[in-house]
C-alpha cells in the first residue's frame, strides 16, 4: 500500500490529481530480468500517471501465466482480479457492471488469450467490454517452461519442443474480425510507442486490444524468432507515429510531426490521438484497410505496429444496458427490492 | 357403477410440437380453479417436433398430487404411441382417442370414446385452415370437460389467462372446445366412473412453475446481475428474469438497476456472475448438470477467493448429456464437493415452488453473508411444471449484505483492514468493493495462495490457517441456511429423510404405510447442506432412517454417512432414477423392502458405538428377522 494519499498536499512532481508516479507503481516484479512484460508494466505506470488517472477508477484483470502475474507489478492502489487461465474476459465483463464508471486494464498472454481463452477473448470483443485488453505476446508458455503457444510461428524451433508444425494465430486479426473497436500492435522494445498506444487505448470507450510483442528472454529470444527483441527491432514497420494529447490540452506538434500525412482521432474522453502516417494514406477507421494491412504484414513478415483500427462510435457494453447513474454496487435495498405491494401484483400474475 | 369423484389421473399422449401444451394447461388450470387439488407433469422428449410426449394430470381431493403410476383416463392423440397408450389404461378406466387414428382398440375392460376431432374442426368456419391442428387440441379438452364435468367458466378463465386477455385466440380456442363438448353431449354415453365436483381446497392458492418462482424470488432478493447460457431445463429461469425484471424493477428515470447477459457458454456465465459478485452486485447464474460441470473451475475460484454468487442448478438426469428432459436429483454429491482441492459447498434445497421463490431471495443473503458460492438445487419437475402453491410471501427479513467496508468505514478504522483477516473470529472476513475511493480500499483477488491481506504467498502455515478458516466457515454457514421441515409423528421409530420435489410423493407414501401397513414415520425434509442441528436431533431420535432420493447412488445418503459416521448403520437407501417425478409407489415399496420392523429403542446404544471409519466405509444393512410388514422383501433385505 502506498503511503501517499491524494489529500497529502501536492508534491512537486504531482500530476493533476495530486499523485506522484510512485502512486502508480506495484510490487517488485518476480518475472525474469529483461522480460518484455516488465517494460510494459513500467509503461502502464507512466501512461496512467501522465494521464492523471485516479488508481481507484481502474480495475486490473488477468488470467494465468507470466503475463497475468504482472498486474501485481503496477497500480497497487487499484483493485485487481487475477482470475483463471483464459477466463479474464468473463470476470472483467461481470465486474465492470459493479461500477460502470470504472475502466478495466487487463493483462493476458498469448497462451491465455489465443488458446484456452480464445472463446472468451472473442466474445469480449463483440460485447465491447470497456477495458484495455493487453496481450503480452511472446509465442511461448513461460511458466511451464517453454512450450509453443498458438501465436508461435510455423517452424519455430524450441529447445525441448522441436519445430512448431502449426500456423500461428494473429491476435489483431482475431480481434478485428470479432468486431473489436480498437486494435493495436506494439513491441515491448519500443516503449515510447507502447506508452502512447496505452494512453490512446485507455481513452477509448469500449474494448481496446493491444497485441504487444513482448519477448521471453528465457525461452524464446533467439535472433530468428518472431517474438524476439532482435527480430522485432529488425522487422518493426510502424504504421505511424503516435501522440496522445490529453483533453483540454493545446495540440502542439513537434516540428517533424507537422510535416506529413497527419490524422487526428477524437477520443471519447475529449482527448485526441494524433497519428502521423508513415504508411501513406493509412486510415485506421477503415476496417477493410486494417484487415488488408494485417494480411500484407503477414505476407511480408513485417512486425506491423501502431493503431491498426479504431472505431469511436460504438457504445461500450455497460452503455447498452442503460444503467442507473449511481454505480450498481452502491444501490441499496430501497433501489433493489420491489415494494411490499408488488408481491400481491406478482401473485396475481400467476394463475 | 360407483362414482369416483376428484381422485383420478389423466394422461394425454400427443406429438411433441403439436401445440398441446395450451390444451393441457387449460385442463390443469380449470380443475385448479374448481378448487380441486391437482398437479400436471409434462413428460417430453429432447426434440422440437414429432416425438411422442405425454402430459399427466393428477386430481386428488386429499391433496396428494405427486405423480401416480396409474392412468385412469388416457387421451390418445398420437398414432405413434397409440397402442402403448391404450395398454397403459387402468382396467375400468377411460380411453379417448382421435378417430382418425385407424388402429385396433383391443381392450374390453375400459370405456372407449372415439372423438371425431378433425371433422369437428373442419366443420367450424371460424377456424382458419392453418390453425386446425392447434385448435384441434381444444376439441379433446371439450370432450373431456363434458364427460368428467369440468366447469366451463373456469375453462374460459384459464384461456383468458393463457392468452393474456386477447379476445381473438380466446374465442377461437373456446369455441372449438365448446364444439367438442357439444358433440360429446349429443353423442357419447358416460361409461366410466370419473367425475369432477367443485371443492374449496385451492382457494387463495396460486399456480406457478419453479423456474418462474425462482426468478421472481431472485428479483425480490435484489438480483443485479445474471449471466446465463441456454440449457434445458433451466432456460426458463433466466427468461423469466428477462420477463419480470422490467416490470418489477421499473424506475421513474427509466434506468436499469440490473443486467442480464446471455454468455457464450457456462464457463463465461459463471465467470461473469463471479466478476459481478466480486464487484458487489447480487449476482447469479442458472444452469443444469452439464452446465454445472463446465462451471466447476469457476466454482472453485469463488470458494477459495470467497466471492458471493448464487448458482441455480435445475437438475436433469445425467451422466453426461443423459436424458436431457427427464428429472433427477443426481447433482447433489457433485455440487457438494465441486472443484479440485479441498472444498465443500453451501447448498439450498427448495422443496416446492413456494420455496423456489423464498430461496430466490434468501440465497443472496446467505451468499453475501458467507462470501461464498451458494448452490440452489431445483429439478426439472419443480422447475418446468405448473404447481399449486400458497402465494409468495414478501421477504420477511431485510437484505443481509454481509461485511462490506465503504469509505467512511475505512476512515473510522484508519484503513486498518485485511481482506482475509478474521477480525471477528467468526471465519467471516471483511471485503471492499471496486469503486471505493479510499486509497487503502483496494486488494488483489486471486485463486492462488494468499495471506490475510490478499497478497500472494506459498507459505505453508498461512495456507493451512486460511484453509482451516474456510472449514470453520462451513460450520458458521449452519446458522444462516434454512432449517429442515418436519412432518409426521416424532415418536415413530422410522424416519424418512428426503429433499426437493419428492415431498408430495413422500406424504402419500407415509399415509399408505400407516393405513395399509401400520407403519408410522416421521419425515424430515432437508433444505440445506451443511446440516443444521435439527437434522442431528432427527437422526439421533430415529432407529431406522430411510433416505429417499431420485438418483442411483444415494447421494444424500453418502453425505449423511460422511457427516454422521456414528449413525451410519441407521440409514437405508430408497433411491430411484427413472427420470420421472417421484411417485409414492416406489417410495412405499422401497421402504417396505428394507424396513426392519419396529425395533426397541434400547438397540440404539450399541449401534451408535461403532467406530466412525468402519461404519462409513461399509454401511451395513442389518439382517432382520421377520418384520410383519415386509412379506415382499423376505430374502431381499440383504441387498443395499
Amino acid at each position: 500500500m502506498t503511503e501517499t494519499l491524494p489529500m497529502a498536499g501536492a508534491p512537486a512532481n504531482a500530476n493533476t490529481v495530486g499523485l506522484t508516479k510512485n502512486d502508480y507503481r506495484g510490487f517488485p516484479s518476480t518475472l525474469c530480468q529483461g522480460c518484455g512484460h516488465n517494460s510494459i508494466s513500467n509503461q502502464i505506470v507512466s501512461a496512467l500517471y501522465e494521464m492523471s488517472v485516479l488508481p481507484e477508477d481502474v480495475i486490473k484483470f488477468s488470467g494465468i501465466g507470466c503475463s497475468s502475474k504482472s498486474p501485481t507489478y503496477f497500480m497497487n492502489r487499484s483493485f485487481g482480479f487475477n482470475s483463471l487461465h483464459g477466463r479474464m474476459p468473463s470476470i472483467a465483463t461481470g465486474a465492470l457492471f459493479g461500477d460502470a464508471h470504472m475502466k478495466g486494464i487487463g493483462v493476458s498472454g498469448d497462451g491465455d488469450s489465443a488458446s484456452i481463452g480464445m472463446g472468451q477473448f472473442k466474445h469480449a470483443m463483440r460485447r465491447n467490454v470497456n477495458m484495455v485488453y493487453i496481450v503480452e505476446n511472446n509465442g511461448v508458455y513461460g511458466l511451464t517452461k517453454g512450450q509453443f503457444s498458438a501465436t508461435a510461428e510455423k517452424g519455430l524451433h524450441l529447445k525441448k519442443q522441436g519445430d512448431n508444425p502449426y500456423m500461428p494465430v494473429d491476435i489483431c486479426m482475431e480481434a478485428l474480425i470479432s468486431n473489436a473497436t480498437f486494435v493495436a500492435r506494439s513491441f515491448a522494445g519500443n516503449p515510447k510507442q507502447v506508452k502512447e498506444i496505452l494512453k490512446a487505448a485507455y481513452a477509448h470507450k469500449g474494448i481496446a486490444v493491444l497485441d504487444i510483442i513482448s519477448p521471453c528472454v528465457t525461452f524464446n529470444n533467439q535472433e530468428n524468432a518472431y517474438h524476439s527483441y532482435a527480430w522485432g527491432k529488425d522487422h518493426e514497420e510502424p504504421l505511424h507515429e503516435i501522440s496522445y494529447i490529453a483533453p483540454r490540452s493545446e495540440i502542439m506538434l513537434e516540428q517533424e510531426m507537422n510535416e506529413g500525412d497527419i490524422r487526428e482521432v477524437a477520443m471519447h474522453d475529449g482527448s485526441t490521438v494524433i497519428l502521423k502516417n508513415l504508411e501513406k494514406g493509412y486510415d485506421p477507421t477503415n476496417r477493410y484497410q486494417a484487415l488488408h494491412a494485417l494480411e500484407e504484414a503477414q505476407q511480408n513478415n513485417w512486425l506491423l505496429t501502431g493503431i491498426i483500427y479504431v472505431n469511436t462510435t460504438k457504445p461500450a457494453l455497460t452503455d447498452i444496458y442503460n444503467l442507473a447513474d449511481t454505480p450498481l454496487n452502491r444501490l441499496t435495498e430501497a433501489d433493489l427490492r420491489p415494494e411490499r405491494a408488488m408481491i400481491d401484483k406478482v401473485n396475481a400474475l400467476m394463475f | 357403477m360407483t362414482k369416483i369423484v376428484n381422485d383420478f389421473s389423466i394422461t394425454v399422449g400427443t406429438k411433441n410440437g403439436s401445440g398441446s401444451s395450451t390444451a393441457n394447461n387449460t385442463i390443469l388450470r380449470a380443475i385448479f380453479k374448481m378448487g380441486i387439488p391437482v398437479s400436471g407433469k409434462n413428460l417430453f422428449p429432447s426434440n422440437i417436433q414429432g416425438l411422442p410426449t405425454w402430459y399427466t394430470i393428477r386430481v386428488n381431493k386429499d391433496g396428494f398430487i405427486g405423480r401416480t403410476e396409474t392412468n385412469d383416463i388416457v387421451i390418445a392423440m398420437n398414432p405413434d404411441s397409440f397402442s402403448r397408450d391404450l395398454a397403459s389404461v387402468t382396467p375400468g378406466g377411460a380411453f379417448f382417442h382421435a378417430d382418425d387414428i385407424k388402429q385396433p382398440v383391443t381392450r374390453g375392460d375400459v370405456a372407449v370414446y372415439p372423438m371425431p376431432i378433425k371433422a369437428i374442426v373442419k366443420n367450424d368456419p371460424n377456424i382458419p385452415t392453418d390453425y386446425r391442428d392447434l385448435v384441434g387440441n381444444m376439441v379433446y379438452v371439450g370432450v373431456l370437460a363434458q364427460m368428467i364435468g369440468m366447469d366451463f367458466d373456469k375453462i374460459l378463465a384459464a384461456l383468458t389467462f393463457h392468452f393474456k386477455g386477447k379476445q381473438k385466440p380466446i374465442d377461437m380456442n373456446f369455441n372449438a372446445l365448446k364444439a367438442g363438448a357439444d358433440w360429446a353431449k349429443a353423442n357419447l354415453e358416460k361409461k366410466d366412473p370419473f367425475h369432477l365436483e367443485p371443492m374449496d381446497k385451492t382457494e387463495g392458492m396460486i399456480m406457478a412453475d419453479g423456474n418462474t418462482a425462482a426468478a421472481l424470488g431472485s428479483i425480490f432478493g435484489g438480483v443485479q446481475f445474471a449471466g446465463w447460457y441456454p440449457i434445458t431445463p433451466a432456460t426458463s429461469l433466466a427468461e423469466a428474469l428477462n420477463d419480470y425484471l422490467p416490470i418489477l424493477r421499473k424506475r421513474e428515470d427509466g434506468k436499469h438497476t440490473y443486467a442480464v447477459v446471455q454468455a457464450e457458454d457456462e464457463l463465461a456465465a459463471l465467470g461473469m456472475a463471479i466478476g459481478a459478485g466480486w464487484a458487489g452486485l447480487r449476482a447469479m447464474t442458472s444452469t443444469s448438470g452439464p452446465g454445472l460441470s463446465l462451471m466447476t473451475e469457476f466454482a472453485g475460484l469463488a470458494y477459495y477467493a470467497e466471492v458471493p454468487v448464487v448458482i441455480w442448478d435445475v437438475q436433469r438426469i445425467g451422466p453426461s448429456t443423459g436424458l436431457p428432459t427427464r428429472t433427477s436429483q443426481g447433482d447433489l454429491s457433485f455440487t457438494y464437493f465441486i472443484g479440485h482441492g479441498d472444498s465443500h459447498s453451501v447448498i439450498l434445497l427448495p422443496g416446492d415452488v413456494y420455496e423456489c421463490f423464498e430461496f430466490g431471495w434468501k440465497s443472496f443473503d446467505v451468499a453475501e453473508r458467507l462470501q461464498t458460492p451458494v448452490f440452489v438445487l431445483s429439478d426439472l419437475d419443480m422447475g418446468m411444471n405448473q404447481w399449486m402453491s400458497r402465494p409468495f410471501d414478501y421477504p420477511e427479513a431485510p437484505m443481509d449484505r454481509g461485511k462490506v467496508l465503504w469509505e467512511k468505514d475505512l476512515e473510522e478504522i484508519k484503513g486498518n483492514w485485511g481482506r482475509y483477516l478474521d477480525k471477528d473470529g467468526d471465519a467471516l472476513t471483511y471485503r471492499t468493493l471496486p469503486g471505493n475511493k479510499h486509497p487503502l480500499s483496494s486488494y488483489f483477488t486471486r485463486g492462488t495462495g494468499h495471506d490475510e491481506h490478499a497478497k500472494y504467498t506459498e507459505d505453508s502455515g498461512v495456507y493451512i490457517k486460511n484453509m482451516e478458516r474456510l472449514a470453520r466457515k462451513q460450520i458458521a454457514a449452519k446458522q444462516y441456511v434454512p432449517p429442515p421441515v418436519l412432518h409426521g409423528n416424532p415418536k415413530a421409530s422410522i424416519g424418512i429423510i428426503a429433499y426437493g420435489s419428492t415431498e408430495n410423493a413422500i406424504f402419500e407414501a407415509q399415509k399408505q404405510l400407516e393405513k395399509e401397513h401400520g407403519i408410522q414415520s416421521e419425515f424430515l425434509r432437508v433444505r440445506a447442506v451443511p446440516f443444521t442441528k435439527e437434522v442431528d436431533e432427527f437422526i439421533e431420535r430415529h432407529d431406522q432412517i430411510f433416505v429417499v432420493e431420485m438418483n442411483r447412488d444415494s447421494q444424500m445418503l453418502q453425505i449423511l454417512y460422511t457427516e454422521y459416521p456414528q449413525y451410519a448403520t441407521k440409514f437405508k437407501a430408497v433411491a430411484y432414477h427413472d427420470g420421472l417425478p417421484a411417485a409414492a409407489k416406489w417410495i412405499r415399496e422401497g421402504i417396505l423392502e428394507k424396513h426392519g420392523g419396529q425395533k426397541a429403542a434400547s438397540s440404539k446404544q450399541p449401534r451408535a458405538k461403532k467406530t466412525a471409519s468402519k461404519a462409513a466405509a461399509k454401511p451395513r444393512v442389518r439382517k432382520e428377522a421377520g418384520g410383519a410388514s415386509t412379506k415382499k422383501s423376505a430374502g431381499k433385505s440383504k441387498r443395499k
